[in-house]
């Protein structure tokens, strides 16, 4: 199943090859990883999304808190966070594409339905710019191969998340942020299957 | 108050000074040489290996047995790959050293310069953090921060990388200002109250409880509080063998060594426990056998500091996330106030438990090779238990450190040497690092010079990092050097014997004669064949005032049991043959 982490750590060189490699060593696909700046001076926020059994959850939490770039880890469910990607797609659109003279004014009816936008247009192509889940945007893509548009390039974030409402986790809250509220964290939680959480390598049934 | 300007070197060794260190273990060269060229301004003692292997390895052994952060120091590029050994010894047992490796000036870093190589990079998956230096401001910054970070939490080694201009720049240098953020263990790294309830819960409804005694209380210094926690309720303690010295080993209660080659009751104790106690420990393939059958009866309280352990092998029912000397202060005044003791009227009495362990030993004392009366041959066990012996009878049990290389003499040492007190054995558990006997034994003498302190290793082993002779004979270390010398590599010819059809391919191992070998470093040595020679060699190597070298011509075919073949439960061991009187060379 897929996991969405979030994970505050330092903005210095070489972190990322930290983080990249306990992946890497624990033999679980990471399927997106975005950085960027966080709300604090020095701190960079990642996103992982990373395909792994369910019970690997916990140790990949665990592993993460071990690195010293590391200041505070959350894992997201898809109901109690915000999670979104944002994708570039070109597709041609000129007199000698598939659907001729037509193809704009399709593209721009696709593009009203599916709220993207059209942020570049010239003679033979059209690029839109759609934000939202994941599966939103694999929708327009899989329309605008469907209905035979060619599509020339794509270009995808990977999944960005943020939990819903007013949480910060209570580490952040011990690091001393103000708006802070108090949310129990059990860790770490007995799986319910038996087995073994070192199996990752194991595909789910 | 106004600071000095410094080069980078001399912070170097400034900053080292500052957190205290006073030996380091290294070997120059040219990406290193500004700082060996600033060395002789500082009160510190540079130990000069033969090989940077053997550098790490002392930093590890120094660490080992004082307690404190072992340092070691290397140049670029090899003298840097020389070190990784070393380092993934350390991060497997999490033994807190600090490398420094000379870089490359860094104009040139990323360019292929001569002996310049990514140590970072290469160190990553071993080190618990690493750092490069480019300037000299950064050098004492990271250099603290290293030390904290090798001490802090669960222990493990870290390298800092520093370039050549860094070393030869200059900077403001402030000790003070430089210290890194106090060390906060991680919020989220606690034990729960609620947890600790449980764990309580747990534990009055247990008969037969189990503590498994590891490597962390050792690191905590934790062996005080789990003795008394032993004492108070009366439970039965099984080490693993880096905890061994964490529990006097002839305390009524002490088990002895858990897993492949522990004795037959403390696996037995383990397999019928309904109670374990993991203090410290990390159920590590080679104290829990097959992880299908491992204790299934026993309810699991998992005292650790490092949470990616908890459920990693073995699935427990509660875990108390912290270090283990405060869970066991936070967790006894709440024992006491739900009356729980072990007393005659309780219903938690153990003494029941205790009888049925002592039962299991059954006729294992008499299979014992000690018990066995002299058949002419000498076997390893006799050594060891005859060093133990000497040892005893000399009241130095507590100022005795054995260092161990790995394979079968490791074993024995542990089945047979008593160790009573904490950090009297370094060992290579986790790694299994052959050749890390002789420098970590080097290590360990330096730290504590009041020891005796003596090199237990295999023919095989020996060989490694036999270069550190030198050393010893450089620095006039009394250290005593036992060879177990079986012709073979031991523990590999004993798992062709049992799993490859006899097969011993490449495992006979020629050596040279090892006295000699000694005699051309100018260390003493003497052959010892017979078991009457053991305790009078022994005896004159331990009380005289130069290393010595005893090569010990032990059964050739001997084996370590029990054994627990891999993939086997852990109370499925192969015992000792009985009687293990005749030999392969009485066939």
């Amino acid at each position: 199943m897929l996991h969405t982490f979030v994970a505050l750590v330092d903005d210095k060189p070489g972190t990322l090859t930290r983080v990249a490699s306990l992946f890497r060593r624990l033999n679980v696909n990471i399927v997106s990883l975005t950085v960027g700046e966080s709300e604090r001076d020095g701190i960079s926020r990642m996103t992982i999304v990373c395909d792994a059994p369910e019970h690997a959850a916990d140790r990949i939490r665990a592993s993460l808190y071990k690195l010293e770039s590391t200041r505070d880890v959350d894992e997201l469910g898809r109901s109690e966070a915000v999670i979104r990607e944002l994708c570039l797609i070109k597709i041609a659109a000129g007199p000698n594409s598939p659907h001729g003279q037509h193809s704009r004014s399709q593209i721009f009816e696709l593009a009203n339905v599916f709220r993207a936008r059209v942020v570049d247009l010239a003679p033979e192509s059209i690029m839109l710019e759609m934000t939202g889940a994941a599966s939103k945007i694999e929708g327009l893509l899989q329309v605008l191969r469907e209905s035979n548009f060619e599509i020339l390039e794509v270009s995808r974030t990977g999944r960005m998340a943020m939990r819903r409402g007013h949480h910060t986790s209570r580490v952040l809250k011990a690091l001393g942020t103000k708006t802070a509220e108090d949310t129990p964290v059990a860790f770490p939680d007995r799986p319910d299957t038996d087995d073994l959480p070192n199996q990752f390598s194991e595909h789910e049934a | 108050m106004t600071h000095p300007t410094l080069t980078g070197a001399e912070i170097l060794w400034a900053t080292l000074v500052g957190e205290g260190v006073t030996t380091v273990f290294g070997y120059p060269g040219g990406a290193i040489l500004p700082a060996y060229d600033a060395l002789r301004k500082f009160p510190i003692h540079h130990v000069l290996t033969r090989h940077e292997q053997g550098a790490a390895h002392m930093a590890d052994g120094y660490a080992r047995a004082s307690g404190k952060v072992g340092v070691a120091i290397a140049t670029s590029g090899p003298g840097a790959t020389n070190l990784v050994t070393g380092i993934a010894t350390a991060m497997l047992d999490s033994i807190p050293i600090v490398c420094i490796t000379g870089q490359v000036s860094s104009k040139v870093l990323g360019s292929d310069a001569f002996q310049e190589i990514d140590i970072t990079g290469i160190t990553l998956p071993i080190t618990k953090h690493n750092f490069v230096a480019t300037r000299a401001e950064e050098i004492a910054p990271m250099i603290r921060e290293a030390f904290q970070i090798a001490a802090s939490g669960r222990p493990g080694p870290v390298l800092v990388d520093i370039t050549k201009d860094a070393q030869q720049g200059t900077a403001l240098f402030n000790f003070e200002e430089s210290a890194p953020d106090p060390f906060r263990p991680h919020p989220m790294l606690r034990a729960e109250s609620t947890e600790v309830s449980r764990a309580i819960e747990l534990m009055r409804a247990s008969h037969r409880p189990v503590i498994l005694a590891g490597h962390g209380i050792i690191h905590s210094a934790a062996e005080r509080e789990v003795r008394a926690f032993a004492e108070r309720y009366q439970i039965p303690v099984a080490t693993t063998l880096l905890g061994l010295g964490a529990f006097p080993a002839s305390h009524p209660l002490a088990l002895g060594m858990m897993g492949m080659h522990g004795e037959s009751w403390v696996n037995h104790a383990i397999q019928q426990a309904d109670l374990l106690l993991a203090f410290g420990m990390r159920f590590d393939d080679r104290v829990t056998g097959n992880l299908a059958s491992y204790a299934p009866n026993a309810k699991k309280i998992h005292i650790e500091i490092d949470p990616s352990e908890i459920n990693k092998n073995v699935l427990v029912d509660v875990a108390l996330i912290g270090d283990l000397k405060e869970v066991l202060g936070t967790m006894e005044p709440l024992i006491h106030d739900k009356s729980y003791l072990a007393d005659a009227t309780s219903d938690n009495n153990t003494s029941q438990w205790l009888r049925e362990i002592g039962a299991m030993k059954g006729d294992a004392a008499v299979r014992d090779i000690i018990n066995l009366p002299d058949n002419g041959h000498l076997y390893a066990a006799h050594v060891i238990n005859d060093i133990w012996q000497e040892a005893k009878a000399a009241g130095r049990l507590d100022k005795t450190i054995i260092a161990t290389d790995v394979g079968q003499h490791q074993m024995w040492e542990a089945q047979y040497f008593k160790h009573e007190d904490t950090r009297t054995l370094i060992t290579s558990g986790g790694l299994g690092t052959m050749g890390f006997a002789l420098p970590a034994a080097i290590g360990a003498k330096m730290a504590r010079p009041d020891c005796d302190v003596w090199c237990i290793a295999g023919d095989g082993g020996f060989q490694m990092t036999a270069s550190e002779l030198s050393t010893i004979g450089q620095e006039n270390l009394h250290i005593n050097v036992a060879i177990i010398n079986n012709g073979f590599l031991g523990m590999v010819r004993q798992w062709q014997e049992a799993f490859y059809d006899k097969n011993y391919a490449c495992s006979p191992i020629l050596s040279p004669d090892f006295v000699k070998l000694a005699g051309a470093h100018g260390i003493p040595g003497a052959h010892v064949a017979e078991r009457k020679d053991v305790t009078p060699t022994v005896t004159k190597a331990r009380t005289g005032s130069s290393p010595f070298v005893i090569n010990f011509s032990v059964e050739k075919e001997d084996g370590v049991y029990p054994m627990i073949a891999p993939g086997s439960a852990l109370h499925e061991m192969v015992l000792r043959p009985n009687p293990l009187i005749e030999t392969a060379e009485d066939e």
